[in-house]
């Protein structure tokens, strides 16, 4: 149910539809990509961007708010936190409890580790619970590891670490059978073939899905699979500083809990973060389809004992949040939604773009629509454009929508509108956090050793922009190869005397650099508390 | 001016903008949020909520980030329910009945009293699942629970003590590893990758230069 002023242009979309629907919109050519990029996707803005004056990347850019974080001060002084008695003792420390954080946990575990996970929510509070598309492996006959690596290489803008990328490719189709073993359910037809579909830009169709909760299974089925094999879990406690050893090697963290705000010291051979993304940063004041902890985290532990970071300047904005109603205002609307044939269409009922562009582009090209080109409709938080939903009923059948994106029917469905019959109101937002912590192929950081980085706390396994369904992917891929290689690490590593002195040095680097910030890191929590009126 | 309800968290009053959701009132009302708040967006169970409109004889239970506030809506947050989780080992897992009977047994103690389907934060049929799991339909079982995002209302308004979350879990997990059919091309292309069929191709792209894998991007064949 849309009010009186959203009729006539809902008239034009439904007027437009059949015309709409038969019609094969042009891609666009390298060329008009990289112009419409360069004009109206937020990574251009270079006004967003602050130079980082200290630590392992000073001088690159990364955006205001990340580099706030970078450079505040640390919740603790190195000196008031006893090391000598630690509450926790282990092998490998996981930092993180979605779905890279628990991956390698468990491949720890089986690799005969002593492993625990710390997480500052709860375990499942994560980016995966909320990743409702699908998974990508290349595993039908017409495609190949190769032509998922070239799809992946060129929607990331020839950026990524080639090996890290050719890692994903290769291992995704086993990543799915490990999945399937755990449990985990998937799309598939009567005879076991897999129900897959396009995301944008890929050349094949290898989404692989269950329903439109693929993460949510895949995270709830982790999280079930970790207490089966009891692993300790200690949850609302977060970690806000690495501890190093005297060799500088990663060897434990300063937890806090959460409620209490008392401080433990966990001491391991191995660490990994598995922390997460960063929407809750809410860069360039964008809403966001991330959950509650994406406040990167990770980014802020690694950096201060000195590991360094990879396009951290490049953020992905998901073309398709929810514009309207105002109550899931930046939520997901999953590019499946165009994977079964939905397209965007402007305020006059023109279908503007190929829907299965890279999410960069197409996110670029609703802004376009919204902002020079004036076809944007108003919803008082903004514009937006339509994405045509009944369109996939039209094309698919009846019962499509129910069948395959349940959980976007029943979002829109609390607030009154039927997706099988009328259009949604979407926007770009805030959706995943391109750059991280730079590693090598075995998960380590490239410079501080015994320090792993799995999942969305990772950069360069994408290059600067992410295909639909390889996040899904690499925490797979990336979280189990860092908890196999940081259980092989433990075996032999020794732990020298414990040490903050690099969480010191840092805040000398901070007065030195004549840095003046009253800003705490990490974030933990974004604070949406109203201040009361005073 | 924004319009304004009344609202009672935890019985205490406050006044907060009508089109706000549960959770964003309780922001608005000052609280920062630790507890009973995950994913805001519908997937993660943590902000199961009961509450009741005053003078209404039914407690109605959502998730707080899914749900507008009412006039004298009397809110109280469910964060935690202490659903029964049993542990075991899925290699080794019977596959037919028994394996509810043994590690679930109360669901054969369901009085059929309904509480938990009418209390679904996501209107699921939870008892209908319940009886496909005493039946050892698992599939079904697996269907009729997928929707499941574990917030534990049902649990917490069960007279029989069942924990439905955990038992839906169980079952999509056998569905999934052992009821659903096998996926030979999925086999198939394990099986070559550990063989090395594609290892030429993958170096190769690792050797060539950018403007060559640009080319070969930009005229690449697009599966319809």
């Amino acid at each position: 149910m849309y009010s009186e002023k959203y009729q006539a242009s809902l008239a034009a979309v439904e007027a437009a539809r059949a015309k709409n629907i038969a019609m094969e919109p042009q891609r666009m050519t390298a060329q008009q990509k990289e112009e419409l990029l360069a004009t109206y996707h937020p990574d251009y803005k270079t006004n967003e961007f602050s130079v980082l004056q200290i630590g392992p990347n000073k001088g690159d850019k990364v955006p205001h708010e990340l580099a706030e974080m970078l450079q505040a001060h640390s919740r603790i002084s190195a000196d008031s936190v006893d090391l000598s008695a630690p509450d926790y003792e282990t092998d490998v420390l996981v930092i993180g409890g979605g779905g890279a954080g628990t991956s390698a946990a468990i491949e720890a575990h089986r690799a005969g580790a002593k492993v625990m996970i710390v997480t500052k929510l709860r375990m499942g509070d994560a980016n995966t619970m909320m990743a409702e598309g699908g998974i990508q492996a290349a595993d039908k006959p017409n495609d190949s590891p190769a032509i998922h690596f070239v799809d992946a290489f060129g929607g990331g803008h020839f950026a990524a670490k080639r090996e890290l990328l050719a890692k994903l490719v290769c291992d995704a189709p086993e990543a799915i059978q490990w999945l399937s073993e755990l449990g985990v359910e998937f799309d598939k037809e009567a005879d076991g073939t897999m129900v897959t579909t396009h995301g944008g830009g890929t050349s094949r169709k290898r989404m692989h899905a269950a329903k439109d909760y693929s993460g949510a299974e895949i995270m709830r089925t982790l999280r079930d699979e970790v207490l089966n094999l009891q692993i300790p879990v200690v949850d609302f406690t977060a970690a806000i500083e690495l501890i190093l050893d005297e060799n500088g090697q990663a060897a434990g963290a300063v937890l806090m809990n959460m409620e209490t705000k008392e401080l433990l010291v966990a001491k391991a051979k191995t660490v990994i973060i598995a922390t997460g993304g960063a929407g809750r940063m809410h860069y360039q004041g964008f809403p966001t389809s991330n959950h509650y902890g994406a406040t990167a985290d990770g980014l802020v532990l690694g950096y201060r004992a000195g590991a360094k970071l990879l396009y951290a300047e490049t953020l992905q904005y998901h073309p398709t949040g929810a514009a309207h109603p105002e109550q899931i205002f930046g939520a997901l609307v999953t590019e499946k939604v165009r994977s079964l044939g939905a397209k965007l269409v402007n305020k006059n009922g023109e279908v503007f773009m190929h829907p299965l562009e890279t999410r960069d582009v197409t996110a670029a090209s609703i802004i376009r629509e919204c902002s020079t080109r004036e076809n944007g409709i108003e919803t008082g938080n903004g514009t937006a454009v339509w994405l045509d939903t009944p369109m996939i009923e039209a094309i698919g059948g009846e019962g499509t929508i129910e069948k395959r994106i349940p959980a976007m029917m029943r979002m829109f469905e609390k607030y009154g509108i039927d997706i099988r019959k009328e259009p949604i109101l979407v926007y770009p937002t805030l959706h995943y956090q391109n750059g991280g912590l730079d590693i090598t192929v075995d998960g380590m950081t490239t410079n501080v050793k015994n320090l792993f980085v799995a999942g969305e706390a990772v950069g360069g396994i994408h290059g600067k922009n992410r295909l639909m369904g390889n996040s899904l992917l690499d925490i797979i891929v990336f979280g189990r190869n860092a908890g196999i290689h940081a259980a092989q690490t433990a075996k032999t590593a020794t732990v020298g005397k414990l040490s903050l002195d690099h969480v010191a040095a840092f805040e000398k680097e901070i007065a030195a650099a004549g840095i003046q910030t009253e800003a705490v890191s990490p974030k933990l929590l974004p604070n949406y508390a109203r201040k009361a009126d005073k | 001016m924004e319009k304004m309800v009344n609202i009672f968290l935890f019985g205490k009053k406050y006044e907060v903008p009508e089109n706000l959701t549960i959770m964003t009132a309780m922001e608005y009302a000052g609280y920062q949020l630790v507890r009973g708040c995950g994913c805001r967006n519908g997937f993660c169970g943590a902000c199961a909520t009961i509450y009741r409109i005053a003078g209404d004889r039914e407690l109605k239970a959502c998730l707080a980030c899914q749900t507008t506030v009412q006039d004298n809506m009397y809110i109280v947050t469910l964060p935690f329910f202490p659903l029964v989780k049993q542990v075991y080992d899925m290699d080794k897992i019977s596959v037919n009945e028994s394996v509810m009977m043994q590690l679930y047994p109360e669901i054969y103690a369901c009085v059929g009293c309904n509480a938990c389907t009418k209390s679904c934060t996501q209107g699921l049929n939870v008892m209908q699942y319940i009886a496909y799991a005493q039946r050892g339909d698992f599939e079904k079982c697996a269907e009729e629970s997928f929707d499941c995002v574990m917030c534990g209302v049902c649990s917490s308004r069960c007279p029989a003590g069942i924990s439905h979350p955990q038992v839906g879990m169980l079952a999509r997990r056998i569905n999934g590893k052992y009821l659903a059919p096998g996926c030979g091309h999925l086999e198939d292309r394990v099986k070559e990758i550990k063989n090395g069929d594609f290892n030429e191709l993958i170096e190769a792209l690792m050797q060539k230069p950018v403007e060559e894998i640009k080319e070969l991007y930009n005229t690449r064949e697009i599966e319809k």
